[in-house]
């Protein structure tokens, strides 16, 4: 695995005691073929940068923007991402399967 | 999730920890559950099968969704002898997620050439396990057939309540073993907790299947409720 949760949720509390807005995004649940698993995780900082995967690359990019609004507004949010529509090679996964991911401000 | 939730979360996965957030997706309130508290737990039920399955997951609870992610620590395996049957365990064993370390003071053996790519010890069990920590989320394997190296081994895994214990030898060599055991000081709860013969009965022959066997041995150790552990054993 390249980057292990420790490691993930390790920069988040480092992020955080360097004053930085972050957000932990993290898989709840899956239907068919999703890449990653529940409990797969992804934290984000106000700067954008990330670190770990949801989806093993197809919405990171969605992901990240939504997190973005979640540490400015400090709202959690429930995020679906799926194949069924005509977004399926915009924001989607490309496998079929459908995730949730709940995105929610640290501190 | 709160600061003070995330840096204990952080210092329970450090220390090697199981731990569970239970998270209502709903309104974001959030609780983390230590190992040791889960017994107390109104959820316990769920919460237990969901660690012992090592898997987050969703369960409903008083009309509420709940999220339980599990942290669970990487199951250690340790191996003393650097023995035939460990060249075939120790790459099986790394294939199912195991981080792995072979132990063996006889350097003939445990050379890299017999174990390419396993972090290998060669140093008597006094010396090589202190510092490779192994604590409960660590199987541990003794094969050397040598008294001298398993024996202080199997003390030591004794000691650290590993959650599967196995020895490599007959039923005869596994009661002698046993009688050497108590006069070191060991209890019989303790040498009752090593599986041997070692690995579950599926008539293993080569070095390789009773690799296999050990290891669904291991695995039925980790993943079964305690019930169904007895039947399997």
């Amino acid at each position: 695995m390249l980057n292990r949760d420790e490691d993930i949720l390790q920069a988040a509390e480092t992020w955080q005691s360097q004053g930085h807005g972050v957000a932990l995004a993290t898989v709840v649940e899956t239907w068919g073929s999703a890449p990653r698993p529940a409990g797969s995780s992804l934290v984000i900082n106000d700067d954008g940068t990330f670190l770990g995967s949801v989806s093993g690359g197809c919405v990171e990019g969605a992901v990240v923007t939504e997190a973005l609004d979640v540490i400015s507004s400090g709202q959690s949010k429930m995020l679906e991402f799926g194949v069924a529509d005509e977004t399926a090679w915009n924001v989607g996964l490309s496998c079929g399967g459908t995730i949730r991911v709940f995105v929610e401000k640290v501190g | 999730m709160k600061l003070e939730t995330l840096k204990q979360l952080n210092a329970e996965r450090a220390a090697r920890r199981p731990v569970i957030v239970v998270t209502d997706t709903a309104n974001g309130e959030q609780r983390l559950v230590k190992a040791n508290d889960i017994a107390a737990d109104p959820l316990r039920a769920e919460l237990s099968k969901q660690l012992r399955m090592g898997k987050s997951g969703n369960v409903e609870a008083a009309g509420r969704k709940l999220f339980l992610n599990v942290y669970a620590p990487t199951a250690k395996l340790v191996i003393i002898g650097a023995v035939h049957i460990s060249q075939a365990l120790a790459p099986l064993a790394r294939s199912l997620d195991y981080d792995v370390t072979v132990v063996d003071p006889r350097t003939a053996f445990a050379s890299p050439e017999r174990f390419p790519d396993v972090p290998l010890v060669a140093e008597w069990p006094d010396v090589a396990l202190p510092p490779l920590n192994v604590d409960h989320y660590t199987a541990f394997v003794a094969v050397t057939h040598d008294p001298k190296i398993d024996d202080p081994a199997l003390l030591h895994a004794f000691d650290r309540d590993c959650f599967y214990i196995g020895a490599l030898g007959s039923r005869k060599t596994h009661a002698k073993r046993g009688e050497r055991l108590r006069a070191l000081g060991a209890k019989d709860s303790d040498i009752a907790r090593i599986h041997a013969p070692i690995g579950l009965d599926i008539g293993a022959v080569s070095p390789s299947e009773i690799a296999v066997s050990i290891m669904a041995e291991i695995t039925a150790q980790l993943r079964l409720p305690p019930k169904e552990k007895e039947e399997a054993a």
